[in-house]
């Protein structure tokens, strides 16, 4: 089962700055874990240290919170868009 | 002080003829129309910041008609916020964003009342600032003054219109809405500080607030006409460089601590300590990171010591300014640190010396020992050694 995953704006110099991949998974889980399998720079953005999907990290299957599904364990389909949104503010000047 | 009562919105329930002139595209609208307009002018709403978000919030709401808006701000223009803050001109670089915000605004729309607050938005002043206003729109773009306000509308029962930038992406929604999300529920927790990239070495498209910022107007707009269908509920991406909108399905959590079944927030908290800047600011990173500062550094060089120059800022960055140093990007340290002679001095620097001493932690840990972090970056260069380098 084919799905995209879109990777946002500031995680793409993590990932090659690729802005989509596409992965063969049943599951939102399965796609993510192929994701930081290929690049491994993604994890500590996504997941915390007990493996669990950080809080200003938010994971939609097509236009839905995976947190309001059955979370990494939400079943995908064929041409299913996993989105990853993470918290952004461009206005924190340092 | 008499305020000249001509400046003032008429009390009475009828637009005068210059009003009627001035806003006449939208009188002509069955979705304005005369109650429209009068619902514009009656209407408080409250602007946090004047940069590049607030830029044309303040320019379409003025216009419009908004017949009391308040802006909070307490920054400097300066140089670098000309290429997308609008509302300000060369001229005003160096004058207070408040007053010359306020100058522009008021040329834009002579008839509205402009209230300005020159302070920053705290958790000891939002609840009393807030109450006066009808809508509250966020323009600050940073995550203390974002859960500042969100929690600050919620206790208030106000709506927030919020959006945020970064680089060509934008996200838009409203939150506070009777009924809807808060930005709690999208992100119970603000990321830890150094997790993600600062405005600084991100950086953004100029354009990109202008749109972000007014579909931020508009909703607002909608909000006080009360018609279309309000971004509530719904999460509004914007691509610009692909030149997509994508929207996601916003959600109330029921676990929400501020909005949710069982709330543990009832009152404002101290925000910058909530996202971790304070104590950053206290415990700085530099912990256990050997620091030089330039005119040392320059000092050293000039003696002939051997020092070897490591920048670990991106390829553009170098090509505005650089101190001849070797270029390995932070994110491709990792990969490259083949590349560094463990035996010599090694000099760590990027633009402000805070990714500089990230690469100094991660050095250490790979077991080099002679590292130096240039304190201040090549934006302290500049300062103290090097007038002529530009500054970004």
């Amino acid at each position: 089962m084919a799905v995209k995953v879109l990777i946002p704006t500031p995680l793409r110099q993590y990932a090659q700055k690729q802005s989509s991949v596409e992965y063969n998974a049943a599951t939102v889980g399965e796609a993510l874990s192929h994701l930081t399998g290929a690049y491994a720079g993604l994890k500590k953005h996504l997941y915390t240290e007990d493996g669990k999907i950080r809080a200003f990290v938010n994971v939609y299957l097509n236009d839905e919170d995976i947190r309001f599904l059955q979370r990494e364990n939400t079943q995908t389909k064929d041409g299913d868009t996993i989105s990853i949104v993470p918290s952004i503010a461009g206005g924190l000047d340092e | 002080m008499p305020i000249p009562t001509d400046t003032l919105p008429q009390p009475e329930t009828k637009l005068s003829k210059e009003e009627v002139l001035r806003y006449s595209r939208h009188l002509i609208m069955p979705e304005v129309g005369m109650d429209g307009q009068l619902k514009l002018r009656r209407a408080r709403v409250l602007l946090i910041g004047t940069g590049g978000l607030g830029a044309p919030l303040g320019l379409y709401l003025a216009a419009a008609g908004v017949g009391h808006l308040g802006l909070v701000d307490f920054d400097v223009v300066d140089f670098t916020n000309l290429q997308r803050q609008v509302t300000f001109s060369t001229s005003d670089v160096g004058k207070p964003k408040i007053a010359a915000a306020k100058a522009r605004l008021s040329g834009i729309n002579p008839s509205i009342e402009i209230e300005t607050f020159e302070t920053r938005l705290t958790s000891a002043n939002a609840l009393e600032l807030f109450r006066d206003f009808d809508i509250i729109v966020d323009g600050t773009d940073n995550f203390p003054t974002r859960y500042l306000v969100n929690d600050a509308c919620v206790l208030l029962g106000k709506p927030n219109v919020y959006g945020s930038i970064f680089r060509f992406e934008g996200q838009a929604t409203v939150f506070g809405y009777p009924g809807g999300p808060c930005y709690r529920c999208l992100y119970p927790e603000p990321p830890p500080p150094g997790l993600v990239p600062s405005c600084a070495e991100g950086g953004v498209l100029g354009v990109l607030p202008g749109i972000v910022g007014a579909i931020q107007a508009m909703e607002t707009i909608k909000l006080i006409l009360g018609s279309g269908e309000p971004l509530v509920g719904r999460l509004l991406l914007f691509d610009a460089l692909g030149m997509r909108f994508r929207e996601l399905r916003l959600r109330k959590n029921p676990a929400c601590p501020l909005c949710g079944e069982h709330r543990t927030i009832t009152g404002l908290i101290d925000y910058e300590e909530f996202c971790g800047i304070r104590g950053e600011e206290a415990a700085p990173v530099t912990n256990g990171i050997p620091e030089i500062t330039a005119r040392e550094m320059k000092a050293r060089l000039d003696r002939g010591d051997n020092l070897f120059i490591l920048d670990v800022r991106e390829p553009h960055e170098f090509q505005i300014c650089n101190l001849q140093g070797h270029l390995i990007p932070l994110g491709q340290l990792p990969q490259r640190v083949k590349e560094l002679d463990s035996s010599r001095e090694i000099v760590v620097h990027c633009r402000s010396g805070k990714r500089s001493a990230e690469a100094i932690m991660f050095l250490q840990q790979a077991g080099f020992r002679k590292l130096w972090n240039l304190k201040g970056g090549v934006l302290a260069w500049s300062d103290e050694v090097d007038p002529t380098m530009p500054k970004y």
